[in-house]
């Protein structure tokens, strides 16, 4: 159930959205990733940032189909601009004067923060059943990660929201530097899968493959969510260590043995990400619902929650809910606290 | 539109489309949603009722307003009490875990 509605006569385009800082190395990894078979029918967007046009002869080497946004970015502004672009692109496929790509990737700005993008996807009524969001591919460089992590908070809410993270430059940084950024992405965000990248290496096309709406990919992606040692290192040790100084920004895992009530957890979730939406970067969870028979994935972005999809079976073999919360500026004690006197039902009450 | 919907209308939100694989009619178990959240609810002097595939949540004063999604109760919560709605408020999940204590008694 619950995968988007395709509209008539062609299949929902999946939208990976790829982000990382000024000069990390997206539009390389793009026109890399471009080459490779498994991607030729994509279509590329790019948001472009200022006056400086060196991403657009970039991409335009590789694809014909790219188009240009001509606003300068963030959130506001970039809505309008990119369901017209959207929009634009759906038409034009949907009248053959375009291939007919089955995947758009959409390059962001570099200081773009990846949630407003994400919301106009998901919440305008004309995009949302002709697209749906794939991965999100967040590119950091070893050589200036970590300074950028340390002073600009769209890096850190970039690589928090990513379902892959990708370390460009490993071969121009010292091994200890590369280690030292790739602790910390692997503390502030457990739940991506990250991916180490240099010049003489091919990135692999399965950073766009393979997301949580691929029936075939979905346990294995769901698996990949909760097995982070990271994760659960923060689940039992609060006080980060050095590699995490990332503020307030905080991964952590909620958890039930018993078989949540869907209203009460809907109740919940809806409660907090109204009040506390733009601190939840990212969740990502793994749920036993009472009354269904099968784990039931949830995730979302901010105070964007994707339609809940079904697995056949529990990653690895363990009922039980577990969620990934990263969120920023909120005590994971309390979360935890206030998620457990919502979602138990009370011991004297009928379940049902 | 609320973001937090994604909709417009009575469209789908997430948090339908799951139910408790009981037999319950839809409207009954909307019912049984607005029980549930009446729990919480009460703490702001308000009351979420079933009503003609929808659910009415009204104030103390009367005032009351029509919500479309179960998920999308706590903006209008908001609105109507004029106080922020906090999970997180140590009151509010003190209050709930009294009640969770009151449950298991009873």
């Amino acid at each position: 159930m619950a995968d988007a509605v395709p509209h008539v006569g062609l299949p929902p385009v999946t939208v990976n959205i790829l982000t990382g800082f000024l000069g990390s190395g997206k539009t390389s990894l793009l026109k890399r990733l471009l080459t490779q078979p498994d991607l030729k029918d994509s279509a590329v967007l790019i948001n472009e940032f200022g006056e400086i046009g060196i991403d657009h002869f970039l991409v335009e080497e590789v694809d014909e189909d790219v188009v240009l946004l001509k606003s300068g970015c963030i959130c506001c502004t970039i809505r309008g601009d990119l369901k017209e672009a959207l929009l634009d692109l759906d038409q034009r496929r949907a009248a053959g004067r375009v291939p007919a790509f089955t995947r758009l990737i959409l390059e962001t700005t570099g200081l773009a923060d990846p949630a407003p993008i994400v919301a106009t996807l998901v919440a305008d009524p004309a995009l949302r059943h002709h697209f749906r969001i794939g991965n999100i591919v967040t590119v950091v460089d070893a050589v200036n990660g970590a300074r950028n992590l340390d002073a600009h908070p769209e890096s850190v809410r970039q690589a928090a929201v990513a379902d892959r993270l990708v370390l460009s430059k490993t071969d121009l940084a010292d091994a200890g530097t590369v280690d030292l950024v790739e602790r910390r992405l692997a503390a502030l965000n457990p739940a991506a899968d990250i991916h180490r990248l240099d010049e003489s290496r091919t990135p692999e096309a399965s950073l766009f493959l393979g997301d949580i709406h691929d029936a075939s990919a979905r346990r294995s992606e769901v698996a990949r969510w909760l097995a982070s040692e990271s994760l659960e290192h923060h689940h039992h040790h609060h006080d980060r260590p050095d590699v995490n100084r990332h503020d307030d920004v905080r991964a952590f895992l909620l958890t039930a043995e018993k078989p949540l009530d869907w209203a009460r957890f809907g109740l919940w979730l809806s409660m907090l990400l109204n009040r506390h939406g733009t601190e939840v970067l990212r969740l990502k969870g793994l749920l036993s619902i009472r009354g269904v028979d099968t784990p039931v994935v949830v995730q979302g972005v901010q105070h964007l929650i994707h339609k809940p999809v079904h697995l056949d079976a529990w990653p690895d073999g363990i009922p039980g809910t577990r969620i990934v919360v990263i969120a920023q500026g909120l005590d994971p004690a309390i979360v935890r606290r206030s998620f457990k006197a919502f979602v138990d039902t009370p011991a004297g009450q009928k379940a049902t | 539109m609320c973001g937090l919907c994604g909709t417009f209308g009575a469209a789908d939100h997430w948090t339908d489309g799951l139910g408790e694989g009981t037999a319950l009619s839809p409207t009954a178990e909307r019912r049984r949603r607005a029980q549930i959240a009446n729990e919480v609810l009460g703490l702001y002097g308000l009351k979420l009722t079933e009503w003609a595939n929808r659910f009415t949540l009204t104030g103390r004063t009367g005032k009351s307003a029509v919500v479309d999604q179960f998920g999308g109760i706590w903006a209008e919560a908001e609105r109507l009490t004029g106080r922020a709605c906090d999970p997180l408020d140590p009151a509010v999940i003190e209050a709930m875990e009294a009640r969770q204590r009151a449950g298991s008694h009873g």
